[in-house]
């Protein structure tokens, strides 16, 4: 395999999204977990623009790490409590574990298994982002799933405001 | 160019630690973050399979933005509840929310 | 005369009619009468004279019938069919022979009922006070009703033996029943029946009076024990009998007089060797066995001995089953049965080599006539003495039979049931007499719980002038035992036996000669001891005796005890041989016989012989005890004379002690610790006690069967599922990550089946 650019900054863009999702299940400090929430998060966007969707790199930055990422933060604020060491790990975290394990030797087999050494089969086309955004708005495009979309988030604002009204 | 599966095994990776995450930490913020971790797991995934397997379509990319949507719905609701509960029990931990029990 | 157009249905219903009242009196007094004393006299005496009247009938047509030997008044019929032609028969048979025995059997019967009524009307005893003295026991003659304690320290009082006189008729209307039943049999069977009726009865009479004691006297036997006695030693002789019987009927296939006894056939056919097995004893034909066997019956009925030991204490029974048991009937059943049996007793007999049972008979009848005389002269005891005679004049009997004079042997059993039963009446009128004495003289004394014993004739003396009619009859009885010449009917019957004896074994005449000069002897020593002399006690001066009732049989004994006699005196004898038209009884019982016995030819040798013994033996008793009277206190002098024998006789030999060391106490030993602890109680209880907590113990086990496991199961499947449901309910932990994780783990048991089944086929 020979070591290109391309390489490395998959390697680091790697390094970024698997150790910040390390960070957010090991640390003990919450607000620390969420800062490298926000570290993985700007991991896997980069790995977005290598895999040549730009667009959805700049979506998960401005949603995931714009938005959802200081929703979390708000919230630890929120529910922080003066309290004694508490233990970040429940009692049931062996079983956790295993499952974890299995479930990435059962992935790994697979992916391994089936997908070892594929390589792109074309290019991208260039007009990609312009034909998605006309896909959006057309009848025989994704208007539909959109507009759902759109009710969902509707729902899901009024919802919450509801919820943490009381 | 980089294989496909490097990038499955990342997303893989992503997946179960946030899988580990979900199962094993007490604090439920931290569940929540957790789950936005698999969700995006998830993303990689779709992404990469568009990528490597049929550019031309654009099923992939669509499917993942709105995975995005119902992702930032998700994590709207659940931080509302909670908020709610905090307000309520004075604790955010998943473990002592168990009147649904025996 | 009606009986001379008596048809033969009618004589045979007649003959079975006869056992009949004396039976149902038994019944009746039972059942009815049993509270009234007075009604149960009538029942039972007018019983036995019915029986006495219809005998009578039956006897005069049976001596009016030319040809009775051959022909018999008999009936039978089939009383227990065995297979299609056998079975056992029950019938009556009125030979000569039976028709003696119906002569003489009812005649002391009825004389002893009537006595009986007169006898058990007044007397009492001693007996023991169990528990609290009711004052119940004690209405009669104590008028104090006061209670005693005697040496062993029981208390003991008066009991009134007057008051079970009905059951006293009843019991011995059953017996003289039992004796006619015998009389009358025609097979061995019923006799054995009639035999055994008397033992039973005989065990109820002797033990009458069941309470009885005697305080003071340990060594004395009691009424109980005695009739334990007197029945297991008759059983002894039986068991020996039924074997001879049961050998007979499966020899012959019939047990009936006639087919055996009148059957040249079978006689000859019974005249095989016994045992053809065993060498030694090869010349023992059957018939010898069974004669034996049947003897042996004789010798325990009869007393003879060896089993001569009951017959004395017998003695405890009231004195009318004395005259009874020991006089009339059922010794007398015992002597009958070997005379009845003659023609088998004698087959290969051929007139000078007598038969093995004729043997025994001789030997044993001759030993014993004078071993019972010897004893019987040193006894104390008026009824004891009487008891010994009987059993010697028994053993004459025997004797007889043995050594063949079959006439003798039915004469003397006549004559000697008719004064022996004379005797004993006579000695009961005598105790009753001393009784009464001692109850005036002692009117105003006390009692001691000592019995005033008034049947030792030590005790009386110059009873003659107080009850004379007791004292003639007792004379007239005394006397015809000792075989007085010519006006006693005992005269000729011996005479007759010891004729025979003399011509064929005169050792047995010697010794029949013996017992006779002791019998002469005691006779006369117990008649000077109680009636001769001065009295020697208050009770003899003060005796008094005059109930009709036991006075008249008295006297008609005596009349028959002299002129019965008559009817056997020999055609050749001087004078009265031809005035009494010869041997009448001669021929008359002779021809039961298919051959007629012979007749001696009228020797004076043993005649003279006889009666210069009995006339001597009669004068040395009258020199020691009538011409000297004894007074009170004085010893016997008889016992001065023979010294150490005297005690040796006064203790019969001793033989009672020697049976209960050999026999007796071995047995009661047995039947204590082996029958009893041993067997009865360690083993069958052992074994129902094991069995009973055998089952207690399934039992048990079947409740734990049912609490643990049945219940268990039932209880247990529902406990086990609602335990069940307890462990499962904390699947519900209320934890989302718990369910989260199971969920996780689900997925990936399904993925991996998926993946295995896309990827890796």
């Amino acid at each position: 395999m020979t070591i290109t650019p391309v390489t490395i900054a998959f390697a680091i863009m790697a390094i970024f999204a698997l150790g910040g999702g390390l960070g957010v299940v090991a640390n003990r400090n919450l607000v620390h977990a969420a800062l490298f929430l926000v570290l993985s998060l700007f991991g896997i966007a980069g790995l977005f623009v290598l895999l040549e969707a730009p667009f959805l790199a700049a979506v998960q930055v401005l949603v995931y790490v714009g938005a959802i990422s200081v929703l979390i933060t708000i919230t630890i604020m929120v529910t922080r409590r003066i309290m004694g060491i508490t233990e970040t790990i429940n009692r049931q975290w062996p079983v956790a574990a295993i499952a974890a394990a299995l479930t990435l030797v059962t992935l790994g087999f697979v992916i391994l298994s089936q997908f070892s050494g594929q390589m792109p089969v074309a290019d991208v086309p260039p007009d990609t982002i312009a034909r998605m955004g006309a896909a959006f708005a057309s009848h025989q495009g994704y208007m539909l799933p959109f507009e759902v979309a759109s009710v969902l988030l509707l729902a899901a604002l009024i919802g919450a405001i509801v919820v943490a009204r009381d | 160019m980089i294989p496909l599966h490097w990038y499955l095994l990342v997303a893989a990776g992503l997946f179960v630690l946030g899988l580990y995450g979900v199962l094993a930490r007490r604090n439920a913020v931290a569940i929540l973050m957790s789950i936005e971790l698999m969700l995006n797991a998830v993303n990689i995934n779709l992404v990469a399979f568009w990528r490597y397997l049929a550019p031309e379509a654009l099923n992939g990319q669509v499917f993942a933005v709105f995975v995005f949507a119902v992702a930032a719905a998700e994590a709207a609701v659940g931080l509302a509840l909670i908020i709610s509960i905090y307000r309520n029990r004075q604790t955010v931990i998943a473990e002592d929310v168990n009147m649904l029990k025996w | 005369m009606l009986f001379m157009n008596m048809s033969p249905q009618m004589l045979q219903l007649l003959v079975w009619l006869i056992p009949i009242p004396p039976i149902a009196a038994f019944f009746i007094i039972l059942l009815f009468t049993r509270g009234n004393k007075l009604a149960s006299d009538l029942v039972a005496v007018g019983a036995i004279l019915l029986t006495w009247v219809i005998a009578v009938l039956v006897l005069i047509a049976a001596l009016l019938m030319p040809h009775l030997g051959e022909e018999p008044i008999q009936a039978s019929f089939l009383w227990l069919p065995l297979g299609e032609a056998s079975g056992f028969r029950m019938g009556t048979l009125v030979d000569p022979l039976g028709a003696v025995m119906l002569f003489f059997v009812p005649l002391t019967a009825s004389m002893i009922f009537i006595y009986s009524t007169g006898y058990m009307a007044s007397g009492s005893y001693w007996t023991e006070v169990k528990g609290e003295a009711h004052g119940t026991e004690s209405h009669g003659s104590d008028e104090h009703g006061e209670v005693a304690i005697d040496s062993a320290g029981r208390k003991v009082t008066r009991f009134d033996a007057t008051r079970w006189k009905a059951r006293f008729m009843a019991f011995i209307g059953l017996f003289a029943g039992a004796m006619l039943l015998l009389s009358v049999a025609d097979n061995l069977l019923m006799l054995f029946i009639g035999w055994e009726i008397m033992g039973l009865c005989s065990y109820l009479l002797i033990g009458f009076w069941h309470n009885r004691i005697y305080p003071n006297q340990p060594k004395r036997i009691t009424p109980v024990g005695a009739s334990i006695k007197a029945f297991m030693t008759t059983r002894v002789g039986d068991v020996f009998m039924l074997l001879g019987i049961a050998w007979l009927y499966s020899f012959t296939g019939t047990l009936s007089f006639r087919d055996i006894l009148y059957n040249p056939e079978v006689l000859n056919a019974l005249n095989t060797p016994a045992f053809p097995n065993i060498p030694a004893l090869y010349p023992m034909s059957v018939a010898e066995a069974i004669g034996v066997l049947l003897f042996i019956g004789t010798i325990g009925k009869s007393a003879q001995f060896p089993l001569h030991t009951w017959l004395p204490d017998a003695m405890e029974g009231p004195t009318p089953v004395s005259a009874m048991i020991h006089a009339a009937t059922m010794v007398s059943a015992g002597v009958y049965l070997i005379i009845r049996m003659f023609p088998l007793m004698t087959v290969g007999w051929d007139g000078h080599h007598l038969t093995l049972p004729m043997q025994a008979m001789t030997v044993i009848g001759a030993f014993t006539a004078l071993f019972a005389a010897t004893i019987a002269t040193a006894q104390r005891d008026i009824k004891k003495v009487l008891a010994y005679s009987t059993i010697s004049q028994l053993g004459y009997m025997v004797a007889a039979v043995g050594i063949g004079a079959y006439v003798a042997a039915a004469f003397h059993l006549m004559t000697h049931a008719i004064f022996k039963a004379l005797l004993f009446m006579g000695s009961g009128s005598v105790i009753h007499a001393v009784e009464h004495g001692e109850e005036h003289a002692h009117h105003h004394g006390h009692h001691f719980p000592v019995d005033f014993d008034a049947q030792d004739m030590f005790n009386m003396g110059g009873l003659w002038k107080k009850i004379p009619v007791t004292a003639w009859t007792f004379l007239i009885g005394g006397l015809a035992l000792s075989g007085f010449p010519l006006v006693t009917a005992g005269f000729w019957s011996k005479d007759e036996i010891l004729a025979d004896a003399w011509a064929h074994q005169p050792i047995v005449f010697w010794v029949l000669a013996a017992a006779a000069f002791l019998t002469a002897f005691y006779t006369m020593r117990q008649i000077g001891l109680t009636f001769a002399g001065q009295p020697r006690t208050p009770a003899a001066e003060e005796a008094t005796q005059r109930d009709w009732r036991m006075n008249l049989p008295l006297v008609v004994l005596a009349v028959f005890a002299i002129f019965a006699g008559y009817v056997g005196v020999h055609e050749e004898f001087p004078v009265l041989g031809h005035l009494l038209g010869g041997n009448f009884f001669h021929r008359f019982v002779g021809s039961t016989l298919l051959v007629e016995p012979e007749k001696l030819p009228f020797d004076w040798t043993p005649v003279l012989l006889s009666v210069g013994i009995a006339l001597s033996g009669l004068l040395v008793g009258w020199l020691v005890y009538i011409v000297k009277p004894l007074k009170a206190g004085q010893s016997d002098p008889l016992a001065r004379l023979l010294g150490p024998i005297y005690t040796l006789l006064e203790n019969k030999y001793y033989f009672d002690e020697l049976y209960d060391l050999i026999f007796v106490r071995p047995a009661r030993w047995f039947a204590e610790k082996i029958v009893y602890l041993l067997l009865d109680r360690g083993v069958i209880d052992g074994f129902l006690h094991f069995v009973a907590r055998t089952f207690e113990w399934l039992a048990f086990r079947n409740k734990d069967f049912d609490t643990y496991i049945v219940n268990g199961a039932g209880d247990g499947v529902a406990e086990g599922i609602g335990n069940l449901g307890d462990s499962f309910k904390y699947v519900q932990s209320g934890r989302v990550q718990q369910y989260l994780a199971v969920v996780a783990l689900g997925v990936l048991m399904l993925a991996g089946v998926f993946a295995w089944a896309l990827f890796l086929r």
